[in-house]
């Protein structure tokens, strides 16, 4: 059973004037998953990125806890996993390269059998050794569930995951997440219905317009 | 390529003429200045043009990131200037040091304070538009204070001047680091989470 909660009290964001969304109250906790949808400009990534830590939202505040303690921002980086189109990794360093830096900075131990797994199951492990730059964008999008999964975080935010996926590498992306969800808390921000599907709770964030 | 290409044209234009310290050192501060910043704002524009940043912010915590870039910063920083010390004092007759053990403490706490304020405005400016152009501006007169103090420590180092004379001068540039070091550890937080 995960202990880990996610807490939003009034969260609201503007940019500069312009009104984002307003007043969003949850309470996520304990394994599930849990939607974000909205058509585009709604604020999705904008607001998983606050519930990442990565931003901070104009007004209220989120709550991260473990076993009911508050994890302070400093190390709240030890407990998200991230996975979105925008994100970009090293180009100039390799898949393996990349994984191994990123241990290192977090201070971790390189798993190098749970790592080899992750890119055998996305099937990108014969190219482990070859440039990111090389990489075509649906392989990029690959190696990105590997960098949010090899910590083994309590949260892992999906921001539109199947975004530049053939149809097996979709399904891939579904058993990831729905094996996931037994361990951690996922946060799937989408608009596709099949990736909805999967959800048990979805915050539609039209709704926190007014 | 800068610091041989600065001293190069001090040198042409000076020609025969031998320069006072006063000017000398006032030079070498100012070859330091503009080779800080052709060069340190790298740190974190580099991560902002290749979209690394929110990766960045992934993997370590605010604290983690601004010691590692300033680290990179403190090493480049003692490596261009100490390449700039020693052109100095092979090129310019003037550059004669009567106290190198207060050239040696200004050197160090003058390059600390660069690097710091150089990091700290390279964070700030990462975001902004018009990067080229910001940075000098807005290290200018941050820096100020630190060059200042560090022309006039370097002016007393020539002269042979004694570190008990220099120790109003000496705390200044120490207060200064101090100062940049802690409310830049205070501020990244804020720059680096928008």
């Amino acid at each position: 059973m995960n202990n880990f909660s996610l807490q939003a009290q009034t969260l609201s964001k503007l940019f500069g004037r312009r009104l984002i969304f307003r007043g969003i109250n949850f309470n996520w906790s304990g394994n599930g998953i849990f939607g974000v949808s909205g058509p585009n400009g709604s604020g999705k990534s904008t607001f998983v990125k606050i519930l990442a830590g990565l931003i901070s939202p104009s007004e209220g505040n989120i709550i991260h806890s473990l076993d009911k303690d508050v994890i302070v921002s400093d190390k709240l980086h030890n407990y998200i996993g991230f996975v979105s189109p925008y994100l970009i990794l090293y180009e100039e360093f390799s898949a393996w390269e990349n994984l191994k830096i990123f241990s290192e900075i977090r201070a971790i131990e390189f798993n190098e059998k749970k790592i080899t797994e992750l890119l055998d199951k996305l099937r990108i492990l014969n190219r482990k050794d070859d440039l990111v730059k090389t990489y075509s964008s649906g392989m990029k999008q690959r190696l990105k569930f590997v960098f949010a999964l090899m910590h083994s975080p309590k949260l892992i935010i999906f921001d539109e995951p199947t975004s530049n996926l053939d149809d097996e590498g979709k399904e891939t992306v579904y058993s990831i997440i729905k094996e996931e969800s037994k361990n951690s808390v996922i946060v799937l921000a989408s608009n596709e219905k099949t990736d909805l599907s999967y959800c048990n709770e979805i915050l539609y964030l039209e709704k926190f317009k007014a | 390529m800068f610091i041989i290409v600065a001293i190069s044209v001090i040198l042409f234009s000076i020609g025969n003429e031998k320069i006072n310290e006063s000017l000398t050192g006032g030079l070498f501060w100012v070859v330091i200045f503009f080779t800080a910043m052709s060069g340190l704002s790298r740190a974190f524009v580099s991560e902002e043009e290749r979209g690394t940043t929110l990766t960045l912010q992934l993997i370590a915590s605010p604290t983690v990131v601004f010691t590692g870039k300033l680290l990179f910063n403190l090493i480049l920083v003692f490596c261009m200037n100490t390449v700039i010390a020693l052109l100095y004092s092979a090129m310019f007759e003037s550059f004669v040091l009567k106290n190198f053990g207060l050239f040696l403490a200004t050197f160090i706490l003058g390059n600390i304070g660069l690097a710091v304020a150089s990091t700290i405005i390279a964070a700030i400016i990462s975001k902004a538009g018009a990067k080229g152009t910001l940075y000098p501006v807005l290290s200018f007169p941050i820096l100020l204070p630190l060059i200042l103090t560090s022309v006039q420590l370097t002016l007393f180092a020539f002269d042979g001047t004694s570190f008990e004379t220099a120790k109003f001068e000496l705390a200044i540039v120490v207060g200064y680091d101090v100062i940049i070091t802690t409310a830049s550890y205070m501020l990244f937080d804020f720059i680096w989470k928008d």
